[in-house]
């Protein structure tokens, strides 16, 4: 008799903590259901070198620019499009970033037409120091861009260090692109 | 004015499931028997407040009341009448006041029927009753309120999904929903019990019928989601082993062993405790499918708008519900094992031990399919990337599982309760198992693909119906008549058979094909020939749609004409695709238009189907048999209970 109520003890003990851990589980489950990003796979460029293109600037096309013509510093590689509407939405918060100066942020017009990009830019101003621009989006493939906007911070050797997909907001970026940046800082 | 009584009425439900909550059980527990007699009328008060309720929203979507925020996002002008009577429970605020309006059903159907029993049970079960449906009606007045003013109101509506604008939608959500929530009467009697520390076979066997109903129903709404599935996603593919469908499927495998142990336990007294355990795991993978579908936790095609402040609202009535009667269980098990012991005694080769092993193959399937839904989560907190369980996983193991059940189905009512003699049964089955073999070798050798598991479906078909009706024959030559609880449960074994022709030999013999199609183009599959004839535009109610026209041929005759479409929905600019479907006990015929290539060509997907029809057959079998059943008048009568206190 004592021994089958200690089992049955173990029993109790043992279905009370698979069920807790069930509880925590779905708890932290509900916690994430609210992240946009949950379900976004980690990019696999991170730590690897950045792609290669060789790029038309915006503003004057007869320059083309390369990964090597930025190395030296990280810089902030924002992907947009003028026909983009959460790229509308993200750029106050980007113009704020880029008017501290931290970082050189280059614009990748993604999939746009010239005259449409320019335009937005004069309409809204223009945060980038340069922007390049992939009229077809074939050198986009390469840094794996499937929806615009997305963000990449690449260090002064031309590694990728973070990515973000979707808007950018004040709390990501003082949350995980500025810690990231004084980390390569410091590295450097 | 109308949205605000239905409002109004929401919370008089709520206070009065409460009332029916709190009164009746403390009734009982203190024996004050007007106390207790306030259950009745509760439920049938409640009933009218959530029907109400209902009404006012399904109302508001007929009237096209765009002031309220749930119609604004969830219908249109243009929709048609029907579809926009369905829109009421098409998304998440709805579909809540769906469930809460079953339950309060379910309820009173409870209150109504059970006249027979002392006042004391009615009483607990209608206040268990009380408390699950005081804690979703919570959940819908606090977090999900459909009725919801938008100020200003919206000129037009946002539109219904138009993957949900199809007759399967009008009853795919109400007869699931008649499931789930029916296990919430099994459980409530289960907790009832508990609270009174005692399992009565009487009170077993008058909730028998409502497990089989519920299940029946459940049954009902699966088949219905799969072939929706089927048709409507343009795949041709029938289960997707979606965290959704598995919501689904977990309380259905919980339901069929709960069907079985309650006969033994109504029958023998033995399993008594497990029988509550299981009619507690029934009604708990209920509440967990809802939590899973409402909360967004898992990613699936049922994708529904992520909202934490819900998900949390219904985790903790979750885990109140579930750990509250687990809790409960395991105080008062223990002490209802010893009383019930001494009747429990059975041989190796027994019913019994069958049942038992039925059971257990059936919660260690619901256990892997809860733990394959929930791996990717888990996967993810422990930070061991980002994982999706799909059919690989699911397939094998389920298939493991099911082939010993499988194998022991005939044997199963044609052994004795408490000892039986193996040789004569196995004798009598023997022919039964040399034809099915026979039967599957012949399909190996015909089969022109997939001849393995062709040979198994025929095999594993004709045994179990060739067992089920040997067990049939005898039966009826003893005793010259079938009780009803007899042929439901032939009807839900033949549909066992029936399901498996058409699970395997669809897997085993489909063929499909991808082709660009240009009119007067044609394409040779199997035995078939399926031509590009025409395509067209037309315009629906709320849609513009392009419609090709393709002949089937066989041996040069033509056998079918299909109307694949292209709809684009004019609400939301939605593009959906209809397929074209000769449907037949044989092959199906299945056309789904891709994308126009240019110069005239679509890509088209072809596919020949043979025997997908079984799958959805097999079901409606055994949801009948649920359904005969629980129409046995044996499980109404209770010639022996005085109308006592049974405290």
């Amino acid at each position: 008799m004592t021994s089958a109520s200690s089992t049955r003890r173990v029993l109790l003990v043992a279905g009370g903590l698979v069920f807790l851990a069930l509880v925590v589980l779905l708890a932290w489950g509900v916690h994430r259901s609210g992240d946009p990003a949950r379900d976004t796979l980690p990019s696999t460029l991170i730590n690897k070198p950045a792609p290669k293109f060789d790029l038309p600037l915006l503003h004057s096309p007869d320059i083309r620019i390369t990964p090597e013509t930025l190395a030296g510093a990280p810089y902030v590689l924002n992907v947009w499009g003028s026909w983009c509407p959460a790229c509308a939405e993200e750029h106050p918060v980007l113009t704020r970033f880029a008017l501290t100066k931290r970082v050189r942020v280059v614009g990748y017009d993604w999939k746009d037409k010239r005259e449409d990009a320019l335009a937005w830019l004069e309409q809204r101003g223009n945060p980038f120091l340069l922007v390049v621009t992939d009229e077809d989006g074939s050198a986009a493939i390469d840094w794996g861009v499937v929806a615009a906007p997305e963000t990449f911070l690449v260090d002064g050797k031309g590694m990728i260090r973070w990515k973000h997909s979707g808007p950018l907001t004040d709390e990501i970026i003082h949350d995980e692109l500025i810690p990231r940046l004084s980390r390569l800082e410091q590295a450097q | 004015m109308l949205p605000e009584l239905g409002q109004i009425a929401l919370l008089l439900a709520l206070l009065t499931a409460i009332l029916q909550a709190v009164l009746p059980l403390a009734g009982a527990h203190r024996g004050h028997v007007d106390w207790m007699a306030t259950a009745r009328p509760a439920a049938y008060v409640q009933l009218g407040l959530v029907g109400g309720a209902f009404a006012i929203l399904a109302g508001a979507f007929l009237a096209n009341d765009f002031s309220l925020r749930y119609v604004a996002e969830n219908s249109h002008s243009l929709l048609p009448a029907v579809y926009r009577f369905c829109a009421t429970w098409g998304a998440h605020e709805g579909s809540l006041l769906l469930w809460a309006l079953v339950l309060a059903a379910w309820t009173a159907a409870v209150a109504r029927f059970s006249h027979a029993l002392p006042d004391a049970v009615v009483a607990r079960v209608l206040g268990v009753l009380g408390i699950v449906s005081a804690g979703f009606l919570a959940f819908l007045i606090f977090t999900s309120d459909p009725f919801e003013r938008l100020l200003p109101a919206a000129v037009e509506g946002g539109d219904l999904n138009p993957l949900l604008q199809d007759p399967g939608l009008i009853v795919h959500p109400p007869m699931l929903y008649l499931g789930y929530v029916g296990f919430a009467v099994p459980f409530a009697f289960a907790i009832a019990a508990l609270l009174d520390g005692r399992v009565d076979a009487r009170w077993v066997r008058w909730s028998r019928p409502w497990t089989n109903v519920a299940w029946g129903f459940l049954t009902l709404g699966i088949v219905l989601g799969s072939w929706w599935a089927y048709y409507e996603l343009g795949w041709g593919g029938w289960w997707f082993w979606d965290p959704v469908e598995n919501a689904s499927f977990m309380p259905w495998l919980a339901g069929a062993a709960l069907i079985h142990a309650q006969a033994t336990t109504e029958k023998r007294g033995s399993f008594a405790s497990w029988t509550l355990l299981l009619a507690i795991a029934a009604f708990s993978l209920s509440l967990l499918g809802t939590f899973l579908v409402r909360s967004g936790v898992l990613t699936s095609v049922h994708a529904f708008a992520a909202d934490p402040s819900r998900g949390l609202f219904v985790l903790v009535l979750l885990g109140l519900v579930i750990g509250g009667s687990l809790l409960l269980y395991a105080l008062r098990a223990p002490a209802l094992e010893a009383t019930d012991g001494a009747r429990g005694a059975f041989a190796p080769f027994s019913r019994e031990t069958l049942l038992l092993a039925n059971n257990l193959l059936l919660a260690c399937t619901f256990v892997m399919v809860l733990l394959g839904t929930l791996y990717p989560l888990l996967a993810d907190a422990l930070d061991l990337g980002k994982i999706s369980v799909g059919p690989p996983y699911f397939g094998l193991l389920f298939a493991l599982l099911m082939a010993p059940l499988v194998a022991l189905l005939p044997f199963g009512p044609l052994v004795r309760w408490q000892r039986e003699q193996p040789r004569p049964v196995l004798a009598m089955l023997l022919p039964w198992l040399a034809l099915a073999l026979v039967a599957g070798a012949l399909t190996f050798l015909v089969a022109p693909q997939g001849r393995w598991k062709a040979a198994a479906g025929v095999t594993a078909a004709a045994w179990v119906a060739g067992g089920t009706l040997r067990f049939a024959w005898q039966r009826w030559r003893k005793q010259g008549r079938f009780t009803p609880e007899m042929a439901g449960m032939l009807l839900a074994h033949l549909g066992i058979a029936v399901f498996l022709i058409g699970a395997l030999l669809v897997q085993a013999l489909s063929v499909q094909r991808e082709v660009a199609l240009a009119p007067g183009q044609s394409v040779a599959l199997g035995r078939y020939v399926f031509r590009f004839d025409a395509l067209s535009e037309s315009e629906g109610p709320n849609y513009l749609s392009e419609r090709a026209d393709l002949s089937v041929l066989r041996d040069g005759r033509t056998v079918a004409r299909l109307h694949p479409e292209k709809r684009r929905y004019l609400g939301n600019g939605q593009v959906m695709t209809e397929t074209g479907i000769r449907p037949s006990l044989r092959d199906d015929l299945y056309v789904a238009l891709g994308e126009p290539l240019g110069n005239g060509a679509w890509a088209v997907r072809v596919h020949v189907k043979p025997f997908v029809r079984w799958i959805w057959l097999g079901g409606l079998l055994m949801a009948m048999g649920g359904f005969v059943t629980a129409a046995d008048r044996r499980f109404r009568k209770m010639p022996d209970v005085r109308k006592e206190d049974s405290r």
